[in-house]
């Protein structure tokens, strides 16, 4: 399979996969590597048939040992390569958080200008898989604390395929969170698809009554819950930001003074989260456009557990989106 | 001395680097006390054997990923004193800035990758920076450094497994200074022999008398040999700490008697006293070579004080790159 000039149905991996494809046909410095990527061809399957195509130096299996092979990634962006590197789940990325933060995020700073990191570090983020609490949470919120690296959550078949060309662009660190949710969505890769900015939020669904905010997973619940809205004569506005470091509030604040009420979908805990600091932004920056106080539908505040009826529970669904919303938009103050 | 004796050149050269260290170490610590240099200072006298006997033997193309107790690293490498000194006192025209002061020294135009001042923290960088070299078939080598204390850190073995495992041109360098902070070697490692670690991943190692400038510069010859082939080489130079570890430690963890032994070894009076009976030295050379490095600590004081503090306006500079994405 290769990118053509004709739109293609494929899934969201499939889009993943012809984006690192395209990218190592142009740059001879990109390469891959992480654990299971080449071998097995990838834990969710995201790198099958590139080890074939490009080879063992290129695609490039690494032993379980998250902070060297992510702190090698750095080293090697430093010697003027160009690499992908896969962390299987975000969940294992914290064994690499030295690197990322200490190093790869402060470097530049540290070094007064003198050391870029031109590393792409992706990995599978979120639940809803009955993988319990060690492999389904979602830390792309987390990591958007942390000034030096941009965070990169796509939702969509293009932005699945288009960040990442952009994110190998990019002079700094950038950290892509792909929910594994979103691997089997089905959809149409645009014909002729390119890079796509990493800069912006974008409006998927316009809207005059509330402002859904959200990203990654949440973003299908989201569209779909506005169908069932739309019944009830409330038209919902949905914006997927897909960038949460840095923010676009200029896209965010335009929504919100669009319709005065908003809701936002994380599916990241509640306290001290991405929701948290979209909040405080909207209070900053937008407060007096506010008909009703901000609402959220977060992760529960709980390790995400694996009873199938319990995870459900835990993660924001397209029934507690559209309650949060009818409740926004009732004549009743809620 | 076992190994062989060097010439003038080589002799003078070693014990000039020696000798810069320590004074600049110690006026390191007169502007400490002076309250012009800040944070923590970690010196690094009574080691200088080993960073001057292991870059001696470099290329300007090879790099080096040190520790925060890298002041003698860099002055060998080349970074200027000026510079160094500068940056420990905040200013602009240091080698970072100001944003990193003395755990964070750093100059692209020798390679000199920092400064990590998380213990381990460096070692993974450091094969990132060989495989890069490695894939661009560049013959470039890297030379890591870091403290026994790091052994205990999973990122050595990760790292040692990685190097070993991909064939990686790295040198790594441990200075065994017997100490991690204050905790002895022997209360913190079930083996205490840290060269043989390698051999637990297939990287070659060897052990050297890290008081020993002679004996360190001729290990690292070797090693390099191996490393600019191809393979990883694990150097472990036994030293010794004769300051503090940093500018906050009693040193209540070592006895007096155990440091009054140690400075009997001495690396530079050690090897100015072998090298002047050998004839390869006199008392001029070193004369000459103190009044050198005097005036160079001065001048490095004289820049560092004339210089300037950057405008908080760039606070918030270089925390991502100036330079479009194209």
């Amino acid at each position: 399979m290769s990118t053509t000039d004709q739109p293609k149905k494929m899934t969201f991996r499939d889009a993943v996969r012809e984006g690192i494809r395209d990218a190592m046909k142009k740059d001879a410095c990109v390469f891959l590597m992480g654990e299971d990527v080449a071998h097995y061809g990838g834990c969710f399957a995201v790198s099958r048939g590139l080890l074939e195509e490009f080879g063992e130096e290129r695609i490039r299996d690494t032993p379980l040992a998250e902070s060297a092979f992510v702190g090698a990634g750095i080293g090697a962006a430093l010697g003027g390569m160009r690499p992908i590197v896969e962390i299987m789940t975000c969940n294992f990325s914290l064994l690499a958080l030295d690197q990322i933060m200490n190093t790869a995020a402060s470097l530049l700073h540290m070094s007064g200008g003198q050391f870029n990191v031109p590393i792409v570090i992706r990995m599978a983020t979120g639940g809803g898989k009955q993988l319990a609490a060690q492999h389904s949470h979602s830390l792309e919120g987390w990591y958007g604390h942390i000034p030096g690296i941009k965070v990169l959550t796509p939702a969509t078949l293009e932005d699945g395929y288009g960040m990442l060309a952009t994110a190998l662009d990019d002079p700094d660190p950038v950290l892509i969170f792909e929910n594994q949710t979103l691997y089997v969505m089905e959809g149409e890769l645009p014909a002729n698809p390119g890079p796509v900015d990493i800069s912006s939020a974008k409006v998927r669904r316009e809207g005059a009554d509330v402002t859904i905010l959200t990203y990654g997973a949440s973003l299908p619940k989201s569209i779909t819950a506005t169908a069932k809205l739309e019944e009830e004569g409330i038209h919902a506005e949905v914006v997927d930001l897909r960038v949460l470091r840095p923010l676009d509030d200029a896209t965010i604040m335009r929504s919100v003074a669009k319709t005065h009420r908003v809701l936002i979908v994380d599916e990241g805990w509640r306290s001290g989260g991405i929701s948290a600091e979209i909040n405080a932004r909207i209070m900053e920056q937008a407060f007096y456009e506010l008909d009703r106080p901000v609402q959220r539908v977060c992760a529960a505040e709980v390790p995400i557990p694996y009873a199938k009826h319990l995870e459900h529970a835990a993660l924001p669904q397209v029934e507690s989106i559209i309650a949060a919303v009818q409740n926004l938009v009732s004549s009743h103050h809620g | 001395m076992s190994t062989p004796l060097p010439d003038h050149d080589q002799a003078r050269r070693l014990l000039w680097q020696m000798v810069r260290i320590r004074r600049f170490e110690e006026k390191c610590v007169e502007m400490y006390s002076a309250q012009k240099i800040r944070g923590f200072m970690h010196l690094y006298i009574g080691e200088e054997a080993v960073a001057t006997g292991v870059i001696d033997q470099l290329l300007p193309e090879d790099a080096i990923v040190a520790t925060y107790r890298e002041h003698g690293q860099a002055l060998v490498r080349g970074v200027s004193a000026n510079s160094i000194m500068a940056e420990m006192y905040g200013k602009v025209e240091g080698c970072a800035r100001g944003r990193g002061g003395s755990m964070h020294l750093f100059d692209a135009k020798t390679r000199f990758c920092g400064g990590n001042a998380i213990v381990g923290g460096g070692l993974p960088l450091a094969i990132g920076l060989a495989l890069a070299d490695k894939m661009q078939n560049r013959k470039a080598v890297t030379v890591c450094f870091f403290g026994e204390g790091a052994v205990a850190e999973g990122e050595f073995h990760e790292t040692l497994n990685l190097a070993g495992l991909w064939q990686l041109p790295v040198l790594f360098v441990c200075e065994n200074n017997l100490y991690a902070m204050g905790t002895a070697l022997r209360y913190t490692e079930s083996k205490m022999e840290i060269a043989s670690k390698g051999d637990g991943y297939g990287v070659a190692n060897a052990v050297v008398d890290g008081m020993d400038v002679l004996a360190v510069n001729e290990a690292a010859r070797k090693a390099i040999a191996t490393t600019r082939e191809g393979k990883p080489f694990l150097l472990e130079c036994r030293t010794y700490r004769f300051r503090a570890h940093s500018m906050f430690d009693a040193e209540i963890y070592r006895s007096r008697d155990e440091v009054a032994e140690w400075k009997k070894r001495d690396p530079i009076t050690m090897f100015f006293d072998a090298m002047k009976a050998a004839k390869v030295l006199s008392d001029s050379d070193l004369e000459a070579i103190e009044t050198e490095v005097a005036k160079e600590v001065d001048e490095s004081v004289a820049f560092a004080e004339a210089g300037t503090w950057e405008p908080v306006s760039d606070l918030t500079r270089f925390v991502y790159s100036e330079v479009t994405a194209s």
